[in-house]
């Protein structure tokens, strides 16, 4: 093994299994299997009838093939749509939650305690198909902010989920997220209200756990006029031999002066080394900045899944408004990614920065592919684009497919982009200097990702950092 | 000269590169307080005797031994080395996107004080160290900020390897080719600064294909090598009549070998 093959080769370390009995349906997808899932949850009709609709169309749709990714035919018919742990009665506190949950998100270093809790940070954790806890859903509501699981949320504030659901991926938007609509089972659901700058970071942890069980979890935020809320999402699950369906969706509004920050560090299980197992993560997340003066900004880290398919979007509707994407997209052994963002500018003066940073090792390909669309009325729009990729070894890919649609001829569109190399040569070098090859890895690495590495929060900052380094460890040989 | 302490001694060494063999018996020892020029014509083997003292993984050791402070050298990794005081001043410098000049520096410097046991440094206080290397090349910190190599021009690269023997300090400094690429006024400069940095304690093997650099660097000894072996020693004079003669005057010699 060359000096960079060892170093991008570790152990996944989040693979476990939590031995829990679970609250399974049958395999399979049809609309009584839709109909099941929301009677489990005690729906309401509109959000029945809502799935249905979406079931309907996903029927009709085909999956999409433009991606730069290969994979074999997904059985949708084998997937178990809904896997919960058993509860056994009522939970009223978080001192009942099942002791193996709380051990599983303290092994994967989320506590669930909040007197333990990182200071400063709420957690909704989701398990398989359910979400089995939210910290500091009362310290919040002391500011009106809501913060809860998305079954709460359409028991508890059923007309602010009407009013917003599908509003910005609609039930058919695409294949997935048809399929999504039509069998979501949880995920998280956050309301900041007028003027109130969330006082602690959101976050919501995902865990796969069922085997042969997909997750399609939904995630709604409204940032309503001046409000502000920083958000972020982990996930992470064991290490299994088949793949496995992830097909989230997140909707973010952003109403009058409102900013909502959304950062993602992805470390599903990737498959092992010779491409066996991991997930796959087909994701539509999409933010409307609706308002004037509002701004939505996507950061992500990926480090995980076997083949990601994913493009955090902005829709700049309001006058002014701002979106930003920032992304670290790696891909070591035979992992995939086709990853990348869209900016619609509609309103006047709107502005949109994309930075993407995609790294390749191993066998690893690695797709950039963005579109940057200003509309005949977006006066005054700016985009700034930089598409930086990185090649470790000499068996890996990087593409860039940056598609760019000017209908006004007032933009101002930048475009930069480059292609980096860490070779033998430079490990040898920095070798030579009395640095240890991973060192020398993760130095040229974290270089490479630091404009993106700023807009997350110290704590994950490091916490992605971290990951980054056994991510790719082994990859230098 | 009495006491002489030995630093490194070379012992039959052979070593090929892909099957190729390129070093066919290699005999030499280098002292403290010495400076070694390896001249040779090209595809002789002295660039490869460099990368195989400084532990390229490419190239290997089929016979023979090394020894470094009376240590197997070959045993240790290229690092271990470097932070023992190997120091190898690349013919082709390679560049590294992402990091610092500085940062890359003050990197590899804590690496080696690590080593050493010596407390690392901040970024303050390496500013200070760095300040005084600097002028010792003639550069001002805006070098620093820039990536390590990337698009320096050839001259700027070798500048930025005698640099980093200047911080790093090290016992046994390599120069492979330090003078190809350098006009004279930059040769100057940069054999300037390696007579400065020599100490009764530290020793320095210049490989160089021409002379032109041994009138500013004045070698203890100087060996021609020739099809991987060292065909003729001498002291620097040596390095005159090589000036003068060419290599071909001493094909009798390689033939004989």
């Amino acid at each position: 093994m060359s000096s960079i093959e060892t170093q991008v080769t570790q152990p996944y370390k989040y693979g476990f299994v939590t031995d829990i009995d679970a609250d399974q349906i049958p395999p399979g997808l049809n609309e009584d299997i839709i109909r099941l899932i929301s009677a489990k949850k005690e729906e309401p009709d509109w959000l029945l009838e809502w799935r249905l609709k979406a079931y309907r169309r996903w029927t009709e749709m085909r999956e999409p093939t433009w991606a730069n990714v290969k994979f074999d035919p997904i059985d949708y018919q084998s997937i178990v749509y809904y896997s919960a742990p058993k509860s056994k009665k009522q939970l009223s506190s978080m001192d009942e939650v099942d002791p193996a949950l709380v051990e599983t998100f303290e092994k994967l270093g989320i506590s669930l305690n909040e007197q333990k809790r990182l200071s400063g940070v709420a957690v909704d954790a989701i398990f398989d198909s359910v979400s089995v806890a939210t910290t500091f859903s009362e310290t919040l509501a002391k500011h009106g902010v809501i913060f809860c699981s998305f079954s709460d949320a359409v028991k508890d504030h059923p007309d602010l989920v009407r009013k917003y659901l599908g509003t910005v991926v609609p039930g058919g938007d695409n294949f997935y997220a048809a399929l999504n609509a039509a069998v979501f089972s949880d995920g998280s659901f956050c309301y900041i209200p007028k003027g109130v700058r969330c006082p602690l970071e959101l976050s919501t942890y995902f865990r796969i756990n069922a085997s042969n069980s997909g997750q399609f979890e939904r995630t709604l935020i409204i940032a309503d006029e001046g409000g502000y809320v920083s958000y972020l999402e982990g996930c992470s699950a064991p290490m299994r031999d088949e793949n496995q369906l992830h097909a989230a969706v997140v909707e973010l509004i952003a109403l009058d002066d409102a900013q909502i920050k959304y950062a993602t560090v992805q470390n599903w299980y990737p498959g092992d080394k010779n491409g066996k197992g991991g997930i796959f993560n087909f994701v539509t997340k999409r933010g409307k900045c609706a308002g004037i003066n509002s701004k939505i900004s996507w950061t992500q880290v990926e480090t995980g899944s076997a083949i990601t398919w994913k493009y955090p979007s902005c829709i700049l509707q309001g006058d002014n408004s701002v979106g930003e994407f920032y992304s670290v997209a790696v891909t070591n052994n035979h992992q995939q990614a086709d990853t990348g963002t869209k900016m619609i500018h509609i309103g006047k003066n709107t502005r949109s920065t994309i930075v993407s940073k995609g790294i390749s090792a191993g066998v690893g390909q690695n797709t950039y592919r963005g579109e940057v669309r200003i509309m005949k009325n977006a006066t005054g729009a700016r985009n700034y684009s930089q598409c930086d990729s990185m090649l470790i070894g000499d068996k890996c890919g990087a593409h860039t497919f940056p598609y760019i649609d000017v209908r006004n001829s007032t933009a101002i569109m930048e475009h930069e982009a480059s292609t980096s190399k860490i070779g033998e040569d430079q490990m040898f070098y920095a070798q030579q200097r009395g640095i240890t090859a991973e060192d020398a890895v993760s130095m040229i690495v974290n270089g490479f990702c630091r404009e993106v590495f700023k807009e997350l929060p110290m704590e994950f900052a490091v916490e992605a950092q971290k990951l980054l380094g056994i991510t790719l460890e082994g990859s230098v040989g | 000269m009495e006491n002489k302490v030995p630093m490194l001694e070379i012992e039959n060494l052979h070593a090929s590169v892909g099957g190729n063999a390129i070093i066919k018996g290699i005999n030499l020892v280098v002292n403290e307080g010495e400076v070694h020029a390896i001249m040779g014509p090209n595809g002789s083997g002295k660039s490869t005797l460099a990368l195989v003292l400084a532990g390229h993984p490419a190239y290997e050791v089929t016979e023979g031994s090394v020894r470094y402070d009376g240590q197997d050298l070959l045993e240790l990794a290229p690092e271990e080395r470097a932070r023992k005081g190997v120091f190898l001043a690349f013919q082709y410098p390679v560049e590294i996107r992402g990091i610092t000049n500085a940062y890359f520096l003050r990197f590899a410097l804590n690496a080696i004080r690590a080593e050493q046991g010596i407390e690392e440094l901040d970024t303050i206080d390496f500013l200070d160290v760095l300040k005084e290397k600097l002028e010792i090349i003639g550069w001002d910190e805006s070098m620093m900020n820039r990536p390590v190599n990337d698009g320096f021009s050839g001259g700027e690269k070798k500048r930025n390897e005698i640099l980093q023997m200047a911080i790093l300090e090290p016992r046994l400094a390599v120069l492979d080719e330090t003078d190809s690429g350098l006009d004279i006024d930059a040769l100057k400069t940069v054999a300037a600064a390696v007579n400065k940095l020599r100490k009764p304690d530290n020793a320095t093997i210049v490989v160089t294909h021409y002379q032109r650099m041994l009138n500013y660097i004045e070698p203890d000894f100087v060996h021609v090598l020739a099809d991987g072996r060292i065909v003729k020693s001498g002291g620097k004079d040596l390095a005159l009549e090589l000036e003068e003669k060419g290599y071909d005057w001493l094909a009798p010699e390689v033939a004989a070998v």
